[in-house]
């Protein structure tokens, strides 16, 4: 344990640390990541990528995040303080992608240029650019991955969503149904699509905890299930301990979405069959790019980038691409 | 009243707060040449115009002694009640206000009525109606944002000019209203009844003071702050936000705490909420300036609300 004496010293050197660099470099452009919070390891990993290309392109970074998720105040505060402070670009991960919509304009009004990192606004020409995986296509794998595993059993589907609403919850989870063979919106709904073959919907919130009493919950009304599908890895996790805890973790194959390194341990150790590796990191460095590209020549990013995603699986199945949890391993995020 | 100064001598812990607004205020000014500017400190202003008005009825209950649990998620409420009004059913935007603002009044009466006529603890039953606010919420605006507001909504948020400063006028209410309360607490009977009631509700309703009906008024007003903050909200963000109002109840009680208005009940400057919300906003501002983490605001502050309540407690302890 630290000491309280440390952490005030340690707080006092990286202030001092600080003020220091600020002052000798005021030509650099400035640059601003405004994440949904400071300590999701996937936000704290698209931080660090952030910071290491900014350094490297001589830029100044500022990094700023709601105080939870869904807080789109916090955000919208954190970019007017990175305007102040001279930042001309902004990147965001929107946590509410409508509610934001007005203060990414005000931004835009005074010639910043706003790029979406990891999810769009809603618009999504809202911002000036978007740089991101592809949901759907993220679901898709998957989706195709396990029609192929389950080797023509009659599938009956666990789906642990985000939350209500949230376009990245509805994007994978209607690709995932799509790449199943399942009728799916497409890739632009909001809404999540039903079919027979999903025996239980619950809403996990990402988060470990929430997804395991879902799926505890899901097994009391469908004690069944064979397939489950997750919206990241900690409900992947979640759910493989409610199906622990009732004895039924080796008939259920789980998939997922996200490819932190946690998550490709757990492929590796065969609890979650295949997931959809993404990659911050990437983001955020294209992101301080485009910055210092617009301070230097004006020029701003513009449209839909996409980052990438790649199908990581545990045991690979026939007719389906995939790479295996070491080179998974090499490109994950998060503590290796 | 020339004579109140006796009456509401101000403790000495009650410098605290000032100095530590002033303290870091020197301190981000030292670090970067941005933050004494007039734009800069209207802006802070802007951010804190929402959790400052919350905290103006945050303050008054814990004056009595009492604590709002419910403030941030009613004023949720608030907030999606009159967007929604405005857009969906095309009421006239003053109509859909005040429909927003009886919204939050009437949860006001209830946590009133429930704290006096049933003698629950303001700690529950502000718990429960936080719950309930949520839910309606939710349920209401089916957790989607309300956009494409009427201007007249987002009024609140636009700016009018200081010489060079654009200052909101949002914020100019917000100070309007810290004014007004401190006036009623410090010049007329209700307000001196509500320090009465803090410090020994027994002993006020013996001397023949309406105990009842001054609770029961201070949650009202309450109920009638968070409306207006709910406006305020929705002009700063410029749309009706399901998510709103998440971790006001908690900033609102810092920022109540930081000012030096005691948790017991009784003791406090309502002026001093505004400091409170104010060293919060600075911190956030100065130290995105400086680049760093916000993360250090949230150590700051949970530093000066234990030295807040710590000279509270110390001051209590000398008075006996």
């Amino acid at each position: 344990m630290l000491s309280s004496r440390s952490i005030l010293a340690m707080a006092a050197a990286s202030l001092i640390a600080v003020s220091t660099t600020a002052a000798l470099a005021a030509d650099q452009p400035v640059i601003g990541l405004v994440t949904k919070t400071e300590t999701n390891p996937f936000f704290v990993k698209m931080k660090e990528g952030a910071q290491e290309e900014a350094k490297k392109l001589g830029a100044k970074l500022l990094s700023g995040a709601g105080k939870a998720d869904g807080d789109n105040a916090g955000q919208i505060t954190a970019m007017e303080n990175m305007i102040a402070a001279g930042a001309k670009t902004i990147l965001i991960t929107p946590s509410d992608a409508k509610a934001i919509v007005p203060a990414i304009k005000k931004a835009r009004d005074r010639g910043v240029m706003v790029i979406a990192l990891d999810s769009p606004a809603d618009p999504p020409d809202a911002t000036d650019a978007l740089f991101a995986t592809n949901n759907y296509t993220a679901g898709v794998l998957i989706g195709e991955y396990a029609k192929a595993a389950m080797a023509g059993k009659p599938a009956k589907i666990v789906a642990l969503d985000l939350l209500p609403g949230h376009p990245v919850g509805a994007q994978r989870h209607n690709g995932f149904m799509k790449g199943f063979g399942l009728p799916a919106n497409d890739a632009k709904s909001n809404e999540l699509s039903k079919a027979p073959e999903i025996v239980c919907m619950a809403d996990s919130y990402g988060d470990q905890a929430k997804a395991q009493t879902a799926m505890e919950n899901c097994l009391q009304r469908a004690p069944e299930v064979n397939l489950v599908y997750t919206i990241n890895e900690p409900a992947a996790a979640g759910a493989y301990n409610a199906l622990k805890r009732a004895g039924k973790e080796k008939g259920v194959l789980i998939v997922s979405v996200d490819g932190g390194c946690q998550g490709i341990k757990d492929t590796n150790a065969g609890i979650i069959a295949a997931t959809s590796q993404q990659y911050p990191l990437k983001m955020a460095a294209m992101g301080v790019a485009a910055g210092v590209e617009f301070a230097k020549t004006g020029k701003k990013a513009s449209g839909y980038v996409d980052t990438g995603v790649t199908l990581i699986a545990g045991k690979s199945v026939p007719g389906v691409e995939s790479k295996d949890t070491k080179t998974g391993a090499e490109l994950c995020w998060g503590k290796k | 009243m020339a004579n109140s100064s006796a009456t509401h001598r101000i403790p000495w812990h009650a410098l605290g707060p000032w100095l530590a607004l002033l303290g870091a205020c020197i301190f981000f000014a030292t670090q970067s040449d941005r933050f004494l500017t007039g734009e800069n400190l209207s802006l802070i202003l802007q951010q804190v115009m929402v959790v400052g008005v919350i905290a103006i009825g945050q303050t008054l209950i814990i004056l009595t002694a009492g604590i709002d649990l419910s403030c941030g998620m009613v004023m949720a409420l608030g907030g999606i009640v009159m967007s929604k009004f405005a857009t969906e059913l095309g009421l006239p935007v003053p109509v859909a206000i005040l429909c927003g603002v009886a919204v939050t009044t009437l949860f006001g009466l209830v946590n009133g009525l429930l704290v006096t006529r049933i003698k629950l603890p303001p700690f529950i039953v502000t718990l429960g109606t936080l719950n309930i606010a949520f839910a309606i919420t939710q349920l209401y605006s089916s957790s989607q944002t309300i956009t494409d507001l009427p201007a007249g909504l987002t009024g609140l948020g636009t700016t009018f000019s200081i010489g060079s400063t654009a200052v909101a006028w949002g914020a100019v209410l917000m100070l309007v209203l810290y004014l007004l309360a401190w006036f009623v607490l410090r010049e007329t009977a209700a307000g001196r009844h509500i320090y009465a009631v803090g410090n020994n509700a027994e002993a006020t309703r013996l001397v023949g003071i309406p105990t009842q009906r001054v609770l029961l008024g201070v949650y009202v007003a309450a109920g009638v702050l968070y409306g207006i903050a709910s406006l305020l909200s929705v002009a700063r963000t410029g749309v009706g936000d399901p998510n709103a109002g998440q971790t006001e109840n908690l900033d609102a009680i810092t920022a109540v705490v930081l000012g030096g208005t005691s948790l017991f009940g009784g003791r406090g400057i309502v002026l001093g909420s505004l400091i409170g919300v104010l060293i919060v906003g600075v911190f956030r501002n100065g130290l995105t300036l400086m680049g760093v983490s916000s993360i250090y605001q949230v150590l700051v502050t949970g530093v000066l609300v234990i030295l807040a309540v710590t000279a509270d407690q110390l001051s209590r302890k000398g008075a006996r």
